[in-house]
């Protein structure tokens, strides 16, 4: 006999397959954009200014090469100096969320902290993607809404 | 003493025909858990288990979390 110590939180929170009545419940990974620009520590900000709002994103996810993540490069630091390097325009260690957050919850704490992005990681902190809040805002509503016609 | 495995030897030991028991309480369960999983909450384990499990292959067992 095996014993999984670290149990479904882990599952879930590397943003594994599940089985269920809830399965079906938008989580934030489901809801996060996974193709995010992302940068590393030694770029310069003018390089990712060229690629990070012609992609339709005011935010890049600055990541290690195993996409750990480092800051975060907000709207107001992607307006910063080109010259800059992405380690000294970031904000860094923003707040994470794991993917089985479901996007209810998610949009809620958005609101409430004015947090216009947040990065979706799994437990050892790799990139899953960015959840926008409009997109949260968005699925949550729809959520909201479909479980209004059913009752 | 069960061994204590991480996620991954999960997904290798259900890839060679594991089976998997969530022991948490029933609604718990019926709300998600992994994908092929039975549960056998942990107060009818020994009782059940010869019953529902597969003497012929090996089980993992997981509950929430570890503590």
């Amino acid at each position: 006999m095996y014993d999984y110590v670290a149990g479904k939180l882990d599952w879930l929170a590397a943003g594994g397959p599940i089985e269920g009545t809830d399965a079906a419940t938008p989580r934030a990974g489901d809801v996060a954009r996974g193709d995010v620009p992302t940068c590393g520590l030694d770029e310069r900000l003018g390089e990712v200014q060229e690629r990070t709002r012609p992609a339709g994103f005011d935010a890049c996810v600055v990541v290690n090469q195993e996409r750990v993540v480092l800051g975060l490069l907000r709207a107001k630091e992607l307006d910063g100096d080109p010259a800059s390097r992405i380690e000294a325009a970031m904000r860094p260690g923003p707040s994470t969320f794991r993917p089985h957050v479901r996007i209810q919850e998610m949009a809620h704490h958005m609101v409430d902290h004015d947090l216009e992005n947040s990065p979706i990681t799994t437990s050892d902190g790799r990139l899953v993607g960015l959840l926008r809040r409009d997109d949260a805002l968005r699925v949550a509503h729809g959520r909201h809404q479909a479980e209004g016609d059913a009752t | 003493m069960p061994r204590e495995i991480d996620r991954e030897g999960v997904r290798r030991l259900v890839d060679q025909g594991a089976q998997l028991v969530e022991v948490l309480p029933a609604h718990e369960y019926e709300e998600e858990h992994l994908p092929g999983a039975v549960n056998l909450p942990l107060r009818r384990l020994e009782e059940q288990a010869a019953d529902v499990l597969d003497r012929t292959r090996a089980v993992v067992v997981y509950c929430w979390d570890s503590a």
